[in-house]
């Protein structure tokens, strides 16, 4: 992590960013998940790590506990197309529905676009870099504290999509 | 517990042997006149005009590197204390005598998917192929114990290996497949024992007894609690269940390699390749003690035991890494644990070609780090190879790209001449050394774990975790920063139009697996199913009885993976780990 992005995240003027990265469902491949973890923390982030393991329903409510502002899940299983969106219909039921949601994983790309419709943003593949996830968690959590200046206030927008610069989704699987 | 002395006093002799005090064959009288060459030669190289790439030179383990290496590098180095012939103490050179010249490695493909169906005809289809040895991968539901049909299954069923619920998903991935003539690796851990009782039963079926089985199970469930973390209960009680296996094999399955110590888990968490070395050497040092501590003599079950380990791109270091495991295994099989019969000291290995290592840019481009990574395995002396296929950066792989894959190995099998001559590159100074100092490396981790109180105690503390999280992210980081390279990635990358093809898996799937298992349900006698799980109940609260007789009848009388499973879970309950971050 480079000492620029730590400046960048110095600059923000409310609270610090809090996040929860979690592993919903059976998987215990947590490589990402243990680097992501520390990388938020470097780029100031305040960091909460689900732990092996937990249900979609555990995940959210670890996020409304822990009222944070992403929630950023990592699954290497095939599952994300289920234990995603079930954390997100389980946010939305304890009332965390402003929640940003960002994923990350084996995930092919004919699945993003459907993710992203149910609210799951990001939905980062391997070997993307370090930079580009805090950036695009940074820029996320801004627009959203843009749009929303009082924590708790309702909306019905949509919520802000970035997509990474550096990924370009050209087109998609068969 | 006492810190064991054995490791300390060993570092010592280490240290001797890398001192050019030690007594090693190089003449001494040679060695003054190269020092002084060398001495020269390096002034020469300093006030060259070309200045070299980098200020330091170091290996993917942090080792640092020399421009050359001489016969001053292992002055100590006695041939045959160290080295050996093949098939000779300690094994550096290879476990054979005869190596590849006798028999090529076998080529051992893993796979599995979907349906016990889908997995049949794979396998027959590999067979076809020219395999000689199955290798089974395992969803994620059937690896951490749960049924098809559990809620906790939801959309993992048959995604990342075939889903088994029971006995009757085992027969048909066997059918027509006669258990006699083949050998079976089953990759899965914390139901390991489960697993096994139900090869045996399809075995049963066929009309193949016991002793007559060959493969292998994974077993090892303190990489799980390390790096895979793929288990049911706390790491004593699935220690126990390991015992009970090992007592039940050594007795009635002696061609059965009940546990194959793994290291690439560890190292596919992020582990350094000594790191992989030495926490899976010193897991294997538990699983002898484990055996000692209930009775069984070390010549009669250590034999059973094989090693998986990993293969990444570091060529020299993963060749040297192998050499150094034989060394340090049968070293310490024979001065430590007092085996007497050579069996217990080889190490024999199945080597996979590194997943990490894969990029899902640019894919074809795997298919040359496959190759490279199986000819470091290959010169490394491996036992069997799965080599990787290009696309599983992405998914399960294709059959195009599975038959690639194997053709890798039929390929430096047949044509380059590397199976012609056992480890070809001993003697190498570069060889040689490294493998000295990554032996060096893996004792001071072997010292520091019994420091802690050995390895269950350093798990329980997060010790090992730590230190592979740490390892991991120094490594990302290095590629952040372009310190380190990998093509298609951080290096001669390009905008890309479309992944590959890749594999599928039938969303209906598990809605037909579940039908399937509620038909069982129905079809069985579950007065027996009931009392057969009852007695494992009362087997498993029992610390001295041994649950696999009982479990092999749960299993023939077609109670289901999670009904065994749960058993264990309400006697032992489950386990957090941790804390990591």
């Amino acid at each position: 992590m480079s000492s620029q992005t730590l400046e960048n995240q110095r600059s923000i003027p409310q609270r610090k960013i809090r996040i929860l990265v979690a592993k919903p469902g059976l998987d215990g491949h947590d490589r990402g998940a243990l680097v992501l973890s520390r990388a938020f923390r470097d780029a100031g982030m305040e960091v909460i790590y689900s732990g092996l393991l937990p249900t979609p329903e555990q995940v959210a409510q670890m996020a409304i506990d822990e009222d944070v502002d992403v929630v950023a899940l990592s699954l290497l299983n095939g599952a994300h197309m289920t234990a995603f969106p079930k954390v997100v219909h389980f946010l939305k039921q304890k009332g965390g529905r402003e929640t940003i949601v960002i994923g990350g994983g084996i995930i092919p790309d004919s699945d993003k676009p459907k993710l992203e419709r149910m609210g799951i943003i990001g939905n980062f593949g391997p070997g993307t870099s370090l930079k580009t996830i805090v950036d695009f968690i940074t820029d996320s959590v801004k627009k959203k504290r843009e749009r929303l200046p009082k924590s708790g206030v309702k909306s019905r927008k949509k919520k802000p999509r970035t997509p990474p610069k550096s990924r370009k989704q050209t087109s998609r699987q068969k | 517990m006492t810190p064991d002395s054995f490791w300390s006093r060993k570092l010592e002799l280490l240290a001797e042997r890398k001192s050019s005090s030690g007594r090693g064959d190089v003449d001494r009288s040679k060695l003054d006149a190269l020092k002084l060459m060398i001495k020269n030669w390096e002034k020469s190289v300093i006030s060259s005009e070309t200045p070299e790439r980098k200020d330091v030179f170091e290996n993917s383990s942090g080792i640092p590197l020399k421009r050359v290496y001489t016969p001053s590098d292992q002055t100590g180095l006695e041939y045959s204390r160290d080295l050996g012939l093949p098939g000779e103490y300690p094994y550096t050179r290879g476990v054979y005598p005869t190596m590849y010249r006798g028999r090529p490695w076998t080529m051992r493909m893993f796979s599995g998917f979907g349906s016990a169906n889908q997995t049949n005809k794979r396998l027959k289809y590999l067979l076809k192929e020219g395999e000689t040895g199955l290798s089974i991968a395992f969803d994620m539901p059937t690896l951490y114990g749960y049924d098809a049909d559990s809620d906790r299954a939801e959309g993992e069923v048959g995604k990342c290996g075939v889903s088994v619920s029971s006995l009757l998903d085992m027969e048909t991935i066997f059918a027509g497949i006669p258990l006699d003539q083949i050998s079976t690796s089953m990759t899965i851990n914390a139901p390991a024992a489960v697993l096994t009782t139900m090869y045996a039963a399809v075995g049963e079926k066929q009309g193949v007894p016991l002793a007559k089985l060959r493969g292998t199970v994974q077993t090892d469930i303190l990489k799980e609690y390390i790096a895979q973390k793929e288990w049911a209960f706390p790491p004593d009680a699935h220690l126990r269940i390991i015992r009970d296996m090992m007592i039940f094999c050594t007795d009635r399955m002696p061609l059965w390699h009940y546990i194959s110590i793994s290291g690439y888990h560890i190292r596919e968490a992020g582990a350094s390749a000594v790191q992989e070395l030495a926490f899976t050497l010193a897991d294997g040092f538990s699983y002898v003690e484990l055996g000692k501590n209930a009775g069984l003599d070390v010549d009669k079950f250590v034999p059973r035991f094989s090693f998986f380990f990993n293969c990444d791109m570091d060529f020299f270091e993963e060749i040297a890494k192998f050499r150094a495991a034989r060394r340090i295994w049968a070293n310490v099989l024979k001065e430590k644990y007092g085996a007497k019969n050579p069996r217990s000291m080889l190490l024999r290995f199945h080597t996979q070609t590194s997943g990490v290592s894969l990029t899902w840019q640019q894919p074809l481009n795997n298919v040359v780090r496959t190759t490279i990574e199986a000819l470091a395995a290959i010169l490394g002396g491996t036992q069997s190879l799965h080599t990787n296929s290009y696309d599983e950066a992405w998914a399960l792989p294709t059959e195009e790209a599975v038959t690639v894959a194997l053709r890798t190995q039929q390929i430096l099998f047949e044509e380059t001449g590397l199976a012609d001559v056992a480890d070809p590159l001993g003697g190498s100074y570069y060889i040689e050394s490294l493998t000295n100092e990554m032996e060096e490396q893996a004792y001071r981790y072997f010292e520091k774990i019994d420091q802690l109180g050995g390895v269950l105690e350093a798990i329980k503390q997060g010790y090992i975790q730590r230190e592979i999280a740490s390892t991991s992210y120094i490594k990302t980081q290095q590629l952040e920063s372009g310190q380190r390279s990998i093509v298609g990635v951080n290096k001669y990358d390009v905008a890309e139009e479309k992944p590959i093809d890749y594999l599928k898996v039938n969303p209906t799937l598990s809605k037909k697996v579940a039908s399937r298992l509620r038909a069982l349900k129905r079809r069985r006698d579950n007065v027996r199913v009931r009392k057969s799980l009852e007695d494992l109940r009362k087997a498993f609260e029992d610390e001295k009885a041994n649950s696999i007789f009982p479990m092999l009848e749960c299993v023939r009388s077609y109670a289901t993976l999670q009904e065994i499973m749960d058993v264990g879970r309400n006697v032992f309950g489950g386990w957090k780990e941790p804390v990591l971050v």
